[in-house]
C-alpha cells in the first residue's frame, strides 16, 4: 500500500520548479512511477506531493532537427522510442536497446526522463546514448543549461540536477557517415549485469573514429577513453588485437564493483567480451568485413 | 488538489469515479468496481499477472497509479468474451491445456492481445520477447506458446474462424 500523498500537475516547467523550490524534500517528480512508485511502496522513501511531469506541454515529444539531431522529450516513454520511425530508421542501435529495456509494460509508462534521473546503476540507456555524444536539457524558472549526457550521473542513484531543476530533453545527435553504433548486454536478473556500447566512423580500411560507453559494471556509466584511443586511426586489418587491447583498458577503466549481477572479475571479462562483439555487429552492419 | 475525478470506460462501459492519487489500477479495479479477474502477485512490475490494456497498451495494475486511466479506455480480462463466447485468445488457453492454477492466465491473455494487435502475426521468437515479462509457475511456457501461436492463426486477417482482434 502506498501512504497518502498529495498530487500536483504543473502546467510548465517553471511551475514545477516552483513547486519544487516551494516544498524542497518534501516533493519529489513524478513520470511514470515505475520507479519511483516501487521505492515508494516499500517504504524506501516517502514525499507528500508528487509532481507530474507528464502534465507539462510538450515534454513527451519526438522530433528530428534539420540537422539530424533527434530531440526526445523527457517524458517520452520507452516504447515511444522503441517504436518511432524516425528512431528506427536513422538511431536503430537506440531503437533496438528501447526494445530490451525491462518488459513491455514497464516501457509503456516508464520514461527515458525518468529512467536517466533515477540514475540506477544497473541501467541501460545511459551508456548507449554517450556513444552518440548526447546532451541533455536541464530546466527550472528562468534557466536552462545544456549538459553532455555523462556530466548527469554523480554516482549510483545520484546526478546533478539540482533540487528545482527538470531535465526537460535529450538530445541525440546524428553520427557521421559511414558510422554504426551497437549496443550489447548481459544479464541474469531483471536488469542488466553489463552493457557496453561502441560507435565506430570508418574510412579507407580505418577506424577513423571509435567510440565506447560501459554501464552497469560500475557506480556510473561512463565513456572509456583510454580504450577509444586506442582504435582510433588503426587499420581495420589490426582490429583483432587493437580490439584485445581496447578490452582491456576498458575493463580495468569501468569501475567494477561486485554486487548481485556478479563480482567485479566477472563483470571486467565481460566487459572485454562484449565490446569486441559490439564492434563486429557494428562493422557488419556498415559492410565492413574484419579479419578474425 | 487531493482526490481525482476520473472518467474512465472499462471494458466497455463508462464510469465516474473520484479517486486518491495514491490508489492503484489494481485497487481500483478489484476493491472499488469489483473487478477481480486482475491479480496481484509480484506487485514490482515483474509477473504480469496485473497485465490490463490501458488505451489498448498493457500496463501493470499493480503499480500504475488510477487517476493515470481518466479520460481513457481500460479492457480486463472480463471485457474479453462476448456472453458465453469466449474471445479466441481465450479459446486457444484452453484448447492447449495452456494453464494450470490460472493466476496467471488472465495477465498472459491481456498481454497476447496486445501482442496480436500490434503484430498479428508475430515469430515464436518475437512471442517470447513479448511475453517476457509475463512468468508462469506452474504450466511451463511451451503451451502457452502453442497456444499464442494458435489464437494468432486464428485471429489472423483472412483466417477462416475467429473474429478480428
Ligand atoms: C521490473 C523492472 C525492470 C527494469 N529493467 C530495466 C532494464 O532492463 N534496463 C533499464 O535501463 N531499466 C530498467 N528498468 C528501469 C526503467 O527503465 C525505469 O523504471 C523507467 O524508465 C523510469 O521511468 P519513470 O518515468 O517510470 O520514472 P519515475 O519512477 O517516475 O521517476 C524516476 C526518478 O526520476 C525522477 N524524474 C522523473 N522524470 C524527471 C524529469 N523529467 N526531470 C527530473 N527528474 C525526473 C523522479 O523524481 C524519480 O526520482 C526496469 C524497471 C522495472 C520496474
Ligand atoms: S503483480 Fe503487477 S507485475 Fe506482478
Ligand atoms: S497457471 Fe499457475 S501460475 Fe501460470
Amino acid at each position: 500500500m502506498l501512504r497518502p500523498f498529495e498530487l500536483a500537475e504543473p502546467a510548465s516547467v517553471g511551475e514545477a520548479s516552483a513547486l519544487l523550490a516551494r516544498h524542497g524534500e518534501a516533493a519529489r517528480l513524478y513520470a511514470g512511477g515505475t520507479e519511483l512508485l516501487l521505492a515508494m511502496k516499500e517504504g524506501l522513501v516517502h514525499y507528500d506531493y508528487l509532481v507530474n511531469v507528464k502534465t507539462i506541454p510538450g515534454l513527451g515529444g519526438l522530433r528530428r532537427d534539420g540537422d539530424g539531431t533527434l530531440r526526445i522529450g523527457a517524458a517520452a516513454t520507452h516504447r515511444a522510442v522503441e517504436r518511432d520511425p524516425v528512431v528506427r530508421e536513422h538511431f536503430t542501435a537506440l531503437a533496438r536497446m528501447e526494445a530490451d529495456v525491462a518488459n513491455v509494460r514497464v516501457r509503456t509508462v516508464g520514461t527515458l526522463g525518468g529512467n536517466l534521473c533515477f540514475a540506477e546503476p544497473h541501467a541501460d540507456p545511459g551508456a548507449l546514448l554517450q556513444v552518440f555524444d548526447a546532451t541533455v536539457r536541464l530546466e527550472r524558472a528562468g534557466r536552462a543549461r545544456t549538459l553532455p549526457l555523462e556530466a548527469l550521473f554523480v554516482g549510483p542513484f545520484e546526478t546533478c540536477l539540482e533540487g528545482d531543476e527538470l531535465l526537460t530533453e535529450i538530445a541525440v545527435p546524428p553520427l557521421p557517415p559511414r558510422s554504426a553504433a551497437a549496443y550489447l548486454k548481459f544479464g541474469f536478473l531483471e536488469r542488466p549485469s553489463v552493457g557496453v556500447a561502441v560507435a565506430v566512423t570508418v574510412a579507407d580500411g580505418h577506424f577513423a573514429d571509435a567510440r565506447v560507453a560501459v554501464g552497469s559494471v560500475g557506480p556510473v556509466p561512463r565513456r572509456m577513453r583510454e580504450a577509444e584511443a586506442v582504435l582510433r586511426e588503426k587499420a581495420i586489418a589490426e582490429s583483432p588485437a587493437a580490439l584485445e587491447e581496447a578490452g582491456r583498458l576498458a575493463a580495468r577503466a569501468a569501475d567494477a564493483v561486485t554486487d548481485l549481477h556478479g563480482s567485479a572479475e566477472y563483470k571486467e571479462h565481460l566487459v572485454a567480451v562484449l565490446l569486441r562483439r559490439a564492434f563486429r555487429q557494428a562493422l557488419a552492419s556498415l559492410g565492413v568485413r574484419e579479419p578474425s | 488538489m487531493s482526490d481525482v475525478a476520473v472518467a474512465v470506460t472499462v471494458n466497455g462501459e463508462r464510469h465516474e469515479l473520484t479517486v486518491p492519487p495514491w490508489e492503484t489500477l489494481l485497487e481500483c479495479l478489484r476493491d472499488r468496481l469489483g473487478l477481480l479477474g486482475t491479480k496481484k502477485s509480484c506487485d514490482v512490475q515483474v509477473c504480469g499477472a496485473c497485465t490490463v490494456l490501458l488505451d489498448e497498451e498493457p500496463v501493470s495494475a499493480c503499480t500504475l497509479l488510477a487517476f493515470e486511466a481518466r479520460g481513457r479506455r481500460l479492457r480486463t480480462i472480463e471485457g474479453l468474451a462476448e456472453g458465453d463466447d469466449l474471445h479466441p485468445v481465450q479459446e486457444a488457453f484452453v484448447e492447449h491445456g495452456a494453464l494450470q492454477c490460472g493466476f496467471c492466465t488472465p495477465g498472459m491473455i491481456m498481454a497476447t492481445v496486445a501482442l496480436l494487435q500490434e503484430n498479428p502475426t508475430p515469430t515464436p521468437d518475437e512471442v517470447k520477447h513479448y511475453m517476457r515479462g509475463n512468468i508462469c509457475r506452474c504450466t511451463g511456457y511451451k503451451s502457452i506458446l502453442e497456444a499464442i501461436l494458435a489464437a494468432s492463426r486464428r485471429l489472423a486477417p483472412g483466417a477462416e474462424t475467429g473474429r478480428g482482434a
